[in-house]
């Protein structure tokens, strides 16, 4: 059985997407970090594109426009100069050692791609394995959020979970219609303005943006 | 009524495929070294640098440690055999090679364990302290590549449904042209691997003989003379047979089908082309890294097991 080129390299970006998304997981410094979350963006564009392309659906080249726009250019420039203003480029501290976390990390993999097995022989559509992959991408990014100890990278993790779940959504159900999708686009960027002004705050209350610092905040 | 006719020039083939690698194992360790040293701005020794070596050392007397025993002399030989053998079993030129078929993928891996062991041991023969040293952290390096390398080639057999390497290089070469997701995931996992086994450099160093980082240089600090000329020739057998089962497995276009022996020209050319690119890339990834501390190889190796189970993963759920 020959499966179509297009499919073949959805799978291998879907491929690539995971990796990366290790790569983030693995990652000790802040701006790799955020440079890696820009290539993610890219290839969700072109895996976008590509799926726009092979079903034949206008809409999807738009979505693929904007998160090419958005993810790959924007967010990654906006980060980069939060990162500069708030002159915060020491090393990433992790609450688990990184091997240990890259091996829950492949215990996620197991995990979700299990998971997604039935869901997948349901779907109908050309990309039926990926699902599998875009929930490990969203259960990694989710493992990211809880294992980093600094606000910033937690953002970075919640910005490359809504990356998962968008490419969830190309992949299975060949993308939401283009209203939603904006609204989404409008909400990352939103929260990413709001998450800047948050790190300020934090730092200026604590002189650090080290969250544990929050655990002070009690009402007694 | 051929088959006579193909049992003997397979056996031809198969003899001059284990010359062809005996021979060409010092050149290209030797045009590693020459790209590297471009790469430096040094003029370098020359590709044929280790051939002369080589002739220096059989020249030479061996010196013996006075407490060495049997081990210690017949490690040289069991060492070179066991590189021979592995670079006869996968399939460099041709397929249909008789050797090739004797020994699988999981057997391969073995010999490679076999003289590992053999060497290990020598070292902590003699008793000093340098060989007990090197021989400890090549059993800690190796230790960790070993499960990633066999998880590589699984992934290569998942794919083929064969331990057999002929059969994976058949299916991956000669079959209609599919992208596997999976394989650039094990071949991320086996450049690590071969990094790590054949003390590259941000692993080992090869040309160092610091004491507090060496690993393979320690261990062989005590053969000399044709001992060691035997003993570094292993090791450009070994990188050779690292090179060629990449090849195999990543880049197989070209190497000679089943009864196609008028194939072979084109395929040694192809694969002269394909070591030049491998050593030229080793040299370029040599340069461009530093060695790291070793108790970040751990971590290093680590990270080829987790891309090797994530390219077996991925076989599953996507199929290809």
């Amino acid at each position: 059985m020959q499966i179509p080129y297009t499919l073949q390299f959805i799978n291998l970006l879907a491929a690539l997407l995971l990796l990366i998304a290790f790569a983030m997981l693995a990652q000790r410094r802040i701006l790799s970090l955020i440079n890696l979350f820009a290539w993610q963006g890219a290839l969700l564009a072109l895996s976008t594109f590509i799926v726009a392309y092979s079903t034949n659906q206008h809409h999807l080249y738009y979505s693929a426009g904007l998160t090419l726009l958005l993810k790959v250019m924007l967010l990654p420039y906006l980060l980069h100069r939060l990162i500069h203003r708030l002159n915060v480029r020491w090393d990433v501290e992790t609450l688990i050692n990184i091997p240990t976390t890259m091996l829950v990390g492949i215990a996620l993999v197991i995990f979700s791609f299990n998971l997604a097995a039935p869901i997948s022989q349901l779907a109908e559509g050309i990309t039926r394995g990926l699902i599998g992959i875009a929930l490990a991408c969203v259960l990694l990014s989710l493992l990211m959020m809880l294992t980093r100890r600094k606000a910033v990278s937690q953002v970075v993790a919640f910005l490359s979970l809504e990356n998962g779940l968008f490419f969830a959504a190309t992949s299975a159900t060949q993308g939401m219609p283009l209203v939603v999708e904006l609204g989404i686009a409008l909400d990352v960027l939103v929260a990413t303005f709001i998450f800047g002004v948050f790190f300020f705050q934090i730092r200026e209350t604590f002189d650090s943006l080290d969250i544990t610092h929050m655990e002070k905040l009690k009402d007694d | 009524m051929m088959t006579e006719y193909d049992l003997l020039f397979a056996i031809l083939f198969q003899l001059a495929q284990l010359l062809l690698v005996v021979l060409l194992a010092p050149l290209l360790t030797g045009w590693v070294n020459q790209c590297q040293a471009w790469l430096q701005n040094r003029s370098g020794a020359g590709v044929l640098q280790p051939y002369r070596v080589l002739r220096k050392l059989f020249h030479k007397d061996a010196v013996i440690a006075h407490n060495a025993s049997w081990l210690f002399r017949v490690t040289p030989y069991i060492v070179f055999g066991c590189m021979w053998l592995a670079a006869a079993i996968i399939p460099i030129i041709a397929v249909d090679l008789p050797f090739s078929q004797a020994a699988d993928v999981i057997a391969l891996v073995g010999v490679f364990a076999l003289a590992r062991v053999f060497i290990s041991l020598a070292a902590m023969d003699i008793g000093t302290a340098f060989g007990s040293l090197g021989a400890r952290r090549e059993m800690l390096v190796s230790f960790l590549a070993e499960p990633a390398l066999l998880m590589v080639l699984f992934t290569a057999s998942m794919i083929s449904h064969s331990t057999q390497l002929p059969r994976i290089v058949d299916t991956l070469a000669h079959h209609q042209f599919i992208l596997y997701p999976s394989l650039a995931f094990a071949a991320l996992a086996f450049v690590i691997v071969l990094l790590a086994e054949n003390a590259r450099i941000p692993v080992d160093n090869p040309s160092t003989h610091l004491e507090l980082t060496m690993i393979h240089e320690a261990m062989i600090l005590e053969y000399s003379a044709r001992h060691l000329a035997l003993i570094e020739w292993a090791s450009s057998l070994k990188l050779f047979a690292y090179i060629s089962i990449g090849i195999a497995l990543f880049v197989p276009h070209g190497i000679a089908e089943v009864g196609n022996w008028a194939g072979l020209p084109l395929a040694i050319v192809l694969l002269l082309l394909k070591l030049m690119l491998a050593g030229a890339g080793l040299a370029v990834l040599e340069t461009v890294m530093a060695k790291m501390r070793i108790f970040r190889a751990p971590e290093f190796l680590g990270t080829a097991f987790l891309l090797a189970v994530l390219g077996l993963l991925i076989h599953f759920l996507l199929g290809a």
